[in-house]
């Protein structure tokens, strides 16, 4: 087995899982009708996204696991998403900006993992790259109509923008999987994204009217496995069926 | 005008009624006529956005990812219907915001099934096969309706709903061919579910009032009773093929009329739901209301950023 590909493969699909998850939470929910089938749509990109990934997974692994026993029979530490995308809801506003980060950081990564060595890494990514660039046009719009519509709004994104900053580092954690990964031409170099990702946010955070939180106090824990608080909630409800009625078909 | 002017215009109206010829918004309609379908849209459309709770309830505990993305595309499509339905009330001159806020002080209506709570993943199943399924004898024939925007809004509408009536009944197949605990979760579903299902199609026709005027300007093609009957004759096999027992101690076969017969539906419970007496009446509301008051800050903001985008164009 492909250890490393097994594990980054991981890393890429929880963080659609979990972020689908909440997004699916404010489903008959959202502020405006029209936005309320936005969310979901972006959920339901999310969780095909994840049915890609994780099966494909599954199959590196050869363990006889498939998508939905990855996606709902793994114990928390096994979870590699990142801490961002396992946040809480929260306001409109903490919602549009965990998104907005999190489409900052997909859209340059799905651009170069197009070229990656993996064929099947290389179509997953030429797949999801054009619903992720919209969902990036969806997220980087609504950030800027809060940022520069009323001072309310502005007080409640930058708030937003405030207690989620610490989590965004995270993104472009690296460690000795990203390495060998990196040095066999599978995935890009986790800086090369990330200069993407500050354009991306430095011009649409401007246009905002919003700013950077001075303190660079990082969070990250999730690609190994620790997580925060809220994951275990998540993972009650993600894996409610599957706990309480093993082995059965749905 | 005068009476006499009106008298022609009536008379006009119904004569292209009766040829089958569409009312589009911009044509002369009674005050009545257009009161009528404001009240029967914006419910239908409140029917469709109240709706997606007791679905959205058991999104994130689909028991695996493909019924997860197709319950989430089923809510979501409710939504969309919800859009197509608040836009068609729009055509006849109704403020979309008014009507809703009608629906969060209880003047407002919407389908009573709704206030129903969703317990168990075979809901979901039951929702599909049995509260979709009514929905679609209840709106084929609007199809044919006699106000355009509405009749087009519901060929839309019922391709999807059929979509999801099959999701559910396959849902409901699957339980029932699974383990004891799945097909008894199946059972369970169908035993809380079909006689609100029944309920869905409105009161007895002796107790309908709206129904001899409906029918006469072709917003309505056939009675309620019709419509139960319908889904009774097409259900039960359905329920029978599949192994689940429809909870309804007189149901019988009757070869003469070739229709079934089927036991009394409890009409004080249909009243007290109607009336705000239901399991979950209240919650539907508050949550409704809630997202619109939660989200005013989001809708003031991009009202406010819109004009300052067309201040700075202007100048």
């Amino acid at each position: 087995m492909d250890k490393n590909l097994f594990e980054y493969l991981l890393r890429l699909g929880d963080d659609s899982l979990i972020l689908g998850h909440r997004l699916s939470e404010w489903c008959g929910h959202g502020p405006i009708l029209e936005e309320d089938i936005a969310l979901t749509n972006i959920a339901l990109d999310l969780i095909g996204q994840t049915n890609s990934i994780l099966e494909y997974a599954g199959k590196v692994e050869g363990a006889g696991r498939n998508a939905d026993s990855l996606a709902f029979l793994r114990f928390d530490k096994d979870y590699k998403n990142c801490l961002l995308v396992e946040q809480p809801n929260g306001d409109f506003g903490v919602t549009i900006l965990r998104q907005f980060f999190f489409d900052a950081y997909r859209v340059p990564l799905f651009t170069m993992l197009q070229n990656s060595s993996d064929e099947q890494l290389a179509a997953i990514a030429e797949k999801s790259l054009k619903e992720t660039r919209y969902h990036l046009k969806h997220s980087s719009e609504w950030v800027i109509r809060l940022g520069d519509g009323t001072d309310e709004s502005h007080a409640r994104i930058q708030s937003a923008l405030d207690d989620l900053w610490r989590y965004t580092d995270e993104l472009f954690f690296s460690d000795e999987t990203d390495a060998d990964l990196k040095a066999r031409n599978i995935i890009p170099d986790a800086a090369a994204v990330k200069t993407e990702w500050q354009k991306t946010v430095q011009a649409v955070l401007t246009e905002a009217t919003l700013s950077v939180p001075t303190n660079n106090w990082k969070f990250e824990g999730g690609r190994k496995g620790l997580h925060s608080e809220h994951l275990g909630y998540i993972l009650a409800e993600l894996q409610f069926m599957q706990r309480a009625y093993p082995n059965m078909e749905w | 005008m005068k009476e006499l002017d009106i008298t022609e215009l009536e008379r006009k109206f119904q004569e292209k009624i009766d040829n089958e010829i569409r009312i589009e918004p911009n044509d002369w309609m009674p005050d009545a006529y257009r009161k009528t379908l404001i009240r029967q849209i914006s419910q239908h459309a409140h029917s469709e956005v109240v709706g997606m709770l007791p679905e959205g309830n058991w999104i994130t505990r689909a028991p695996n990812l493909r019924r997860k993305a197709v319950l989430l595309a089923k809510v979501q499509d409710e939504a969309g219907h919800g859009l197509y339905l608040y836009s068609a009330v729009e055509t006849l001159g109704a403020d979309r915001e008014e009507t809703i806020d009608d629906l969060h002080t209880g003047k407002a209506k919407y389908s009573s099934i709704f206030n129903y709570p969703t317990l168990t993943w075979a809901d979901m199943g039951a929702i599909g096969w049995l509260v979709d399924g009514a929905a679609i004898m209840n709106q084929v024939p609007l199809c044919r309706c006699s106000y355009g925007p509405y009749a087009r809004a519901m060929v839309r509408v019922c391709k999807e709903e059929s979509f999801h009536q099959r999701q559910g009944f396959e849902i409901m197949t699957k339980l029932a061919q699974g383990t004891p605990e799945q097909k008894a979760m199946a059972q369970d579903a169908l035993n809380r579910f079909w006689w609100p299902a029944l309920m869905m199609f409105g009161p007895n026709d002796a107790d309908s009032p709206h129904t001899a005027q409906s029918m006469k300007w072709k917003i309505k093609r056939h009675t309620n009773d019709e419509l139960r009957q319908q889904f009774v004759d097409i259900t039960v096999p359905q329920a029978e093929m599949i192994g689940l027992t429809v909870p309804d101690p007189d149901l019988k076969w009757n070869a003469e009329t070739g229709h079934y017969e089927f036991g009394e539906i409890n009409w004080d419970e249909f009243w007290q739901v109607v009336s705000g007496n239901g399991p979950c009446n209240k919650d539907r509301v508050d949550a409704r209301r809630k997202a619109k008051e939660d989200g005013s800050w989001v809708r003031e903001a991009a009202n406010a950023y819109a004009e300052k985008r067309k201040a700075r164009k202007a100048s």
